[in-house]
C-alpha cells in the first residue's frame, strides 16, 4: 500500500497523541493524581500505529499490560481512555478496568492485559471468529519479549498454525521484562526465529521506523486476510520509561534513557523521512504536535472535572444476567 | 357362587403408570356399598384420585391395606352380597390371579401416542378405542395435554373410537401456534380429523378446549354429532386472569404449584409429578411464546374475547355443559346462560371436574352419547 | 417419553444448539480425534464419546480438534466468544484447569466487568469431574468449588439425564461464562428426556425428595447416593427432603434456606474436598441466614482433605458414602432427643 499525505498525516497524528499522552499521564501520575500502576508506551509508537494502520473496525488486536498506543492506535477514544486512567465515570471502562484493561470491543480492541501472555490464546480465538464466520478480518497479538518466554504464547503460535488462522502475533522487543534484560531471559536471543520453530513466517523488523513496520505488517495481515494463515512480526523497539510510571530503571545503563530519545525516536524519525523525501512540511506536523497537545489536555481536564464511579457500579457487570 | 363375587383391582391411570399406592379406604369392610360411592383413594406418581364404587355390593374384604403399593391389576379388595359365605371369599381371594403377569406376554402393548403431520405443523394425538359409536374428540385446555384425559378416554373407549388430541403449542405437538387465535387451532382441529378420517364426532372439550370445540361446531355443524363442554371458556368474558398470568408466567415449582392448585377444589390432587410435569412443559422450546400468545388473543385484559360457546349454542347445537360448583378459574354460574344445553354443576369440584368428579363426568359423557345415538 | 442417558442427553443438546445455531462451536481435544492419522475421523468422539458424530454432520470447522495445548484451547474459546461465536470448549478432565486457569479466570470470567459491561462472552468450558475410577490424583478430582468462587463465572453439575440436557442448552445460550462439570461415572444413567430442545434456568434447584426432618443438600452423583440413604431412612421413620442445587453459581439459596426453616436440621453432601467446598458455603449460608430455624449442628459429608488415592481400596474410602450420609442424618436428627 502506497502512503498518501493523509495517510501519514494521520500516523504522524496518530504516534504524537500517543507519545503526548504517554507524557502527560506520566506527569500527572507523578503528582499523584492517577491511581494504581501505568505502563507507559512511550518510544513503541512506531509498532503499534504501523501495524494498526491497516486495520479497520472489524478486526481485533489484543494488547498487554503496556497498552495506551495500541488502544489509542486502534482507534480508542482518548478521553474515555484519559477518564479510565483517573478512575472516573465515564471511563472507555466505567472506571473498573484501569490502565491494565483498558478495552472497546467497539473498535475491535479487545483488552489491554494484566497478564504476560494472556493476549495471544485470546487472539487466537478472535482469528477462530473470523475464520469460522467467513468474515474477512484478521486479528493481532502484540505482546512483547517478556511474553515470548509464556508458555499460553507458545501453545497461541501452534495452534494458529494448526488451525491456519488469520492472526498476527507482534513482538515489540523493547528488550527488558520488567528489570530483566531480554538478552538473558530470551534464550535463543531471537524470537522472530521462534516464531518461525513454530512454523509461522516470522521477520524481524525495525520499530524506529514506521515505514520498516508498517511495510513489514501489510505483508502479514494480507497473508492472513487471504487465507494464508498466521505470521509474527519481531518489532525492535525501546521504550523511554521504566517498566511502570516510577520505576527507578536500575537496570538500565548509565544515560542510556538519553541516548534511547536521541537515537531511536520513531517520531524524529518519521519526521527525518517524510521531510527528507519532500511528502510533509514541518508546519503540518507542527500542527498536528499543537492540535494533539490540545486534546490531550481537554482530556485531562475532563478526567480531573468528572466524578468517581457511582457506588452502585461496584455490584454490576458482573454477569449479564445471574 | 363366585359369580356374584367382584374383584376390585389397581387401576391404570394413564400411560405410565405401572403401580399405585392404596392411600385411604373410605369405606370401611362390610359397608353396603352404592354406585358413586367413593371407596378408596389411590395414589400414584402423577395423581392422587377416589376410585367410586360401580356396582352395588358389601364391602366384603380389603386385601391391601392403606399404605400398600401395588402393580396394576392387583387385587384391592373383594365385594359381594351379604350371603356370600366367608369361605368363599376365602377362596376367591386365594384363586385371584392378578391379569397383569399374564397381560406381559399376551396382551397388545399399551397403546402410545401417534403423531400427525398436519397443515399447521405435526400433532400428537392417542387413539383408544373401535366400535360402533360416533367417535370421540377429546380436546384438553390451556397448557395441559392429552394425558388430561386418563381418567375419561378409557371410559369412552368401549365401542367406539377416541382420539385425545395435543392441540398446537401442547404436550408432543409443534410449539408453535402461528397467529394463535381461534381460526387457527380450528383449522388445526378439523385438518387433524381429515387426516385421521373422522368425518363426524362428538366432541368433548375442557375449558380453552371447550371454547375450540364449540368453534368446531359452528364452522363445520354437520361434522359435530353433539358437545360436551367441560367448565368451557367462550361461554361469558369473565375468567380469572390471575390464573390465566400466573400460568403463563411461572416458572418455578413453587409458583407453579400454587397456580395448578386453584384448579382444583382438594389441592391434595395435584401431586409433586403433576407440577414437574407442567414445569418440564413449560421449559421447551416455544412454549412460553406459545401460552403468551394464547393469553393475549384469547384474554386480552384478563377478559374472554373470543365467546365461541355462547355463538354455537345460539345456533342450537346439541350440547351438555359439566362444571365444578367450586371452579375458580371459569365460574360455574356461567353455565345458566346455556339454556339451551344440559347443565350439570358437580359438586365438590374445581376446574378440573373430569379428573376430580371422574366417574360422574364419565356417565354424563356416556349417557349424553346414548341419548344421542 | 424417550430414556436416554447423560452421554445421549449432551449430544443432543449440542447437536441441537448447532443445528440453531451457526454460532456455536465445539472445540477441544479429541472432540472428533483422528485428525492428522491414518484412521478414522471421530475416531474418539470425545474422551468418554460425548461429542461423537457431530463432525459428521457439522464438519471440522465447527467441531474443532486442537492438539493438547489447554491455555489455548481456553484462550482461543474466551477470544472467540467475545468476538462473536459461541464456542464450547472441552476441557477433558477437570484437575486441567491448573494449566488454563488464567485464561479462564483472569480473561473470560472477567471482560465483562474490567470492561465496564462492553464485553459479553458466551462461552461454554464442559469438563469432567469425579471419583470412583481409580484415575488417582490428577483426573478425579471435583474441583467446582473453586469455578464456584469466581465472580463472572457460572457453575453448573447436573446429576441426571434431563438435567443435563436442559442446562447445556441454557449454558451454550447464556451470555457469561459457564463451567460446566459432568461426573465421569454418570455418563450412562438414563432418565426420560424429551427429544425437544428445552432449558433449565440456571440458580433454580431441584427438590428431588420432600420431606419434614431433615433436609440434604447433595451434588452430582452424591444426589443419588442421598437419594439411595433418604429411602433407607424413610423406612426408619426419618423423613428427609433431597435438595440437588443444579448450579453452585448461581445457587438458589431460597430453596435451601426454605427447606431448612421447615426441617432445622441440614446435611451437605459433597464430594470434593471439605475446605473452602461447596459444603462448608452452604453451611455457612444456612449458619449465616438460618441459625434460629437450625436444631442441630449442620453436618457436612465431604471427601477427605487428602488428594484422591489410586487404590480402590482407598478411593471407596475418600468417597462419601450411602453409610456415611445415614450416619450424618441420624447424627443431626438424633441430636438433642
Amino acid at each position: 500500500m502506497q502512503l498518501n499525505r493523509d495517510d501519514l498525516i494521520q500516523a504522524y497524528r496518530t504516534m504524537a497523541t500517543i507519545r503526548r499522552f504517554e507524557e502527560r499521564v506520566q506527569d500527572e501520575f507523578s503528582k499523584g493524581a492517577i491511581p494504581g500502576f501505568v505502563h507507559l508506551y512511550a518510544g513503541q509508537e512506531a509498532s503499534a500505529v504501523g501495524v494498526c494502520s491497516h486495520l479497520g473496525d472489524g478486526d481485533v488486536i489484543a494488547s498487554t499490560h503496556r497498552g495506551h498506543g495500541h488502544s489509542i492506535a486502534k482507534g480508542c477514544d482518548v478521553t474515555g481512555m484519559m477518564l479510565e486512567l483517573f478512575g472516573r465515570q465515564g471511563g472507555l471502562c466505567g472506571g473498573k478496568g484501569g490502565s491494565m484493561h483498558i478495552a472497546d470491543l467497539d473498535r475491535g480492541m479487545l483488552g489491554a492485559n494484566g497478564i504476560v501472555g494472556g493476549g495471544p490464546p485470546l487472539v487466537v480465538g478472535a482469528a477462530l471468529t473470523a475464520k469460522t464466520l467467513g468474515r474477512k478480518t484478521v486479528a493481532v497479538a502484540f505482546t512483547g519479549d517478556g511474553a515470548s518466554n509464556q508458555g499460553t504464547t507458545f501453545e497461541a503460535l501452534n495452534l494458529a498454525v494448526v488451525l491456519q488462522l488469520p492472526a498476527i502475533f507482534v513482538f515489540e522487543n523493547n528488550q527488558y521484562g520488567e528489570g530483566t534484560g531480554a538478552a538473558y531471559a530470551v534464550g535463543s536471543r531471537d524470537i522472530a526465529g521462534r516464531a518461525r520453530g513454530f512454523g509461522l513466517p516470522a521477520v524481524k523488523v525495525d520499530g524506529d521506523d514506521f515505514f520498516a513496520v508498517h511495510e513489514a505488517a501489510r505483508e502479514a495481515i494480507e497473508r492472513a486476510r487471504a487465507g494464508g494463515g498466521p505470521s509474527a512480526l519481531e518489532v525492535e523497539t525501546c521504550r523511554f520509561y521504566g517498566h511502570h510510571s516510577g520505576d527507578a530503571q536500575l537496570y538500565r545503563a548509565k544515560d542510556e534513557t538519553r541516548r534511547l530519545r536521541e537515537e531511536h525516536d520513531c517520531l524524529k524519525h518519521f519526521r527525518r523521512r517524510v521531510q527528507e523525501a519532500g511528502l510533509l512540511d514541518p508546519p503540518e506536523l507542527d500542527t498536528a504536535d499543537a492540535d494533539v497537545a490540545a486534546l490531550i489536555e481537554r482530556a485531562i481536564a475532563a478526567a480531573q472535572a468528572a466524578p468517581p464511579p457511582d457506588p452502585a457500579a461496584l455490584m454490576t457487570d458482573v454477569y449479564l444476567s445471574y | 357362587m363366585s359369580a356374584a363375587i367382584v374383584a376390585l383391582t389397581m387401576p391404570q391411570w394413564g400411560l405410565t403408570m405401572t403401580e399405585g399406592k392404596v392411600a385411604e379406604w373410605l369405606k370401611p369392610e362390610g359397608a353396603a356399598l352404592v354406585p358413586g360411592d367413593e371407596l378408596v383413594e389411590i395414589e400414584t406418581s402423577k395423581i392422587t384420585n377416589a376410585m367410586e364404587v360401580e356396582q352395588p355390593g358389601v364391602l366384603r374384604r380389603i386385601t391391601a391395606p392403606a399404605g400398600t403399593t401395588l402393580p396394576v391389576g392387583a387385587l384391592l379388595a373383594v365385594i359381594a352380597e351379604a350371603d356370600v359365605a366367608d369361605a368363599e371369599i376365602d377362596r376367591f381371594v386365594a384363586g385371584f390371579v392378578a391379569p397383569v403377569a399374564e397381560a406381559e406376554t399376551t396382551a397388545e402393548p399399551a397403546a402410545a401416542p401417534a403423531m400427525l403431520e398436519g397443515a399447521f405443523g405435526r400433532l400428537r394425538y392417542l387413539e383408544a378405542g373401535s366400535g360402533p359409536g360416533v367417535p370421540v374428540v377429546l380436546l384438553h385446555g390451556l397448557g395441559a395435554d392429552l394425558g388430561g384425559w386418563m381418567f375419561t378416554q378409557p371410559a369412552l373407549a368401549e365401542g367406539r373410537r377416541t382420539i385425545a388430541l395435543d392441540l398446537p403449542g401442547h404436550g408432543g405437538s409443534d410449539k408453535d401456534v402461528g397467529p394463535g387465535d381461534p381460526a387457527r387451532f380450528i383449522d388445526a382441529i378439523a385438518d387433524a380429523l381429515d387426516r385421521l378420517g373422522i368425518d363426524r364426532a362428538h366432541l368433548v372439550g375442557h375449558s380453552l378446549g371447550g371454547a375450540m370445540a364449540a368453534g368446531l361446531a359452528r364452522r363445520q355443524p354437520e361434522r359435530v354429532a353433539g358437545l360436551t363442554l367441560i367448565a368451557p371458556a367462550g361461554v361469558a368474558p369473565e375468567i380469572n386472569d390471575a390464573f390465566i398470568q400466573g400460568f403463563v408466567q411461572a416458572s418455578r415449582r413453587k409458583d407453579v404449584a400454587a397456580v395448578l392448585a386453584l384448579l382444583v377444589y382438594h389441592p391434595a390432587l395435584v401431586s409433586r409429578s403433576m407440577v414437574e410435569d407442567v414445569l418440564r412443559y413449560k421449559r421447551l422450546d416455544g412454549v412460553a411464546e406459545a401460552m403468551a400468545r394464547i393469553a393475549q388473543v384469547w384474554f386480552p385484559g384478563g377478559r374472554q374475547a373470543h365467546l365461541l360457546v355462547a355463538e354455537a349454542a345460539a345456533s342450537g347445537v346439541r350440547m351438555q355443559v359439566i362444571w365444578g360448583r367450586e371452579d375458580r378459574v371459569i365460574p360455574a354460574a356461567q353455565a345458566e346462560a346455556l339454556a339451551s344445553a344440559e347443565r350439570h354443576v358437580l359438586e365438590g369440584a374445581g376446574h378440573m371436574p373430569h379428573m376430580e368428579k371422574a366417574a360422574e363426568v364419565n356417565r354424563l359423557i356416556a349417557r349424553f352419547l346414548a341419548a344421542g345415538a | 417419553m424417550p430414556m436416554k442417558t447423560i452421554r445421549q442427553a449432551l449430544n443432543e443438546a449440542l447437536a441441537q444448539e448447532m443445528r440453531r445455531d451457526p454460532r456455536v462451536v465445539v472445540i477441544g481435544e479429541d472432540v472428533a480425534g483422528g485428525a492428522g492419522t491414518p484412521g478414522q475421523r471421530d475416531a474418539y468422539g470425545g474422551v468418554l464419546g460425548v461429542t461423537k458424530g457431530l463432525i459428521g454432520e457439522f464438519g471440522p470447522e465447527r467441531v474443532i480438534d486442537t492438539p493438547i495445548t489447554e491455555s489455548a484451547i481456553m484462550g482461543a474459546a474466551a477470544g472467540a466468544a467475545a468476538t462473536g461465536l459461541r464456542p464450547v470448549a472441552e476441557l477433558m478432565f477437570s484437575d486441567f484447569f491448573g494449566v488454563c486457569f488464567d485464561q479462564i479466570y483472569n480473561q473470560a470470567a472477567k471482560f465483562r466487568y474490567m470492561f465496564g459491561g462492553k464485553a459479553t462472552t458466551p462461552l461454554v468450558i464442559r469438563t469432567m469431574i469425579g471419583a470412583g475410577r481409580s484415575a488417582a490424583a490428577q483426573h478425579s478430582q471435583s474441583p467446582y468449588h473453586v469455578f464456584t468462587s469466581v465472580p463472572g463465572l457460572k457453575c453448573v453439575i447436573p446429576s441426571n439425564a434431563y438435567d443435563a440436557k436442559g442446562l447445556l442448552i441454557q449454558a451454550i445460550r447464556d451470555d457469561d461464562p459457564v463451567i460446566f462439570c459432568e461426573h465421569k461415572l454418570m455418563y450412562d444413567l438414563r432418565a426420560e428426556v424429551p427429544d425437544e430442545a428445552y432449558t433449565i434456568p440456571f440458580g433454580e434447584a431441584n427438590v428431588v425428595r420432600d420431606g419434614e426432618d431433615v433436609t440434604i443438600v447433595a451434588l452430582a452423583r452424591m444426589v443419588h447416593y442421598a437419594a439411595e440413604a433418604a429411602e433407607a431412612l424413610a423406612k426408619e421413620g426419618i423423613d428427609c427432603e433431597l435438595i440437588d442445587p443444579r448450579t453452585t453459581s448461581p445457587l438458589d439459596t431460597d430453596t435451601i434456606l426454605d427447606s431448612v426453616a421447615r426441617t432445622g436440621r441440614l446435611v451437605v453432601v459433597d464430594e470434593g474436598t471439605p475446605r473452602c467446598g461447596v459444603a462448608a458455603d452452604i453451611a455457612a449460608l444456612v449458619a449465616e441466614h438460618a441459625f434460629a430455624a437450625l436444631r442441630a449442628p449442620i453436618r457436612r459429608v465431604t471427601a477427605p482433605h487428602t488428594p484422591v488415592p489410586f487404590a480402590p481400596s482407598l478411593e471407596k474410602l475418600y468417597i462419601p458414602s450411602v453409610g456415611s450420609i445415614a450416619q450424618a442424618v441420624h447424627d443431626t436428627y438424633g441430636y438433642g432427643r
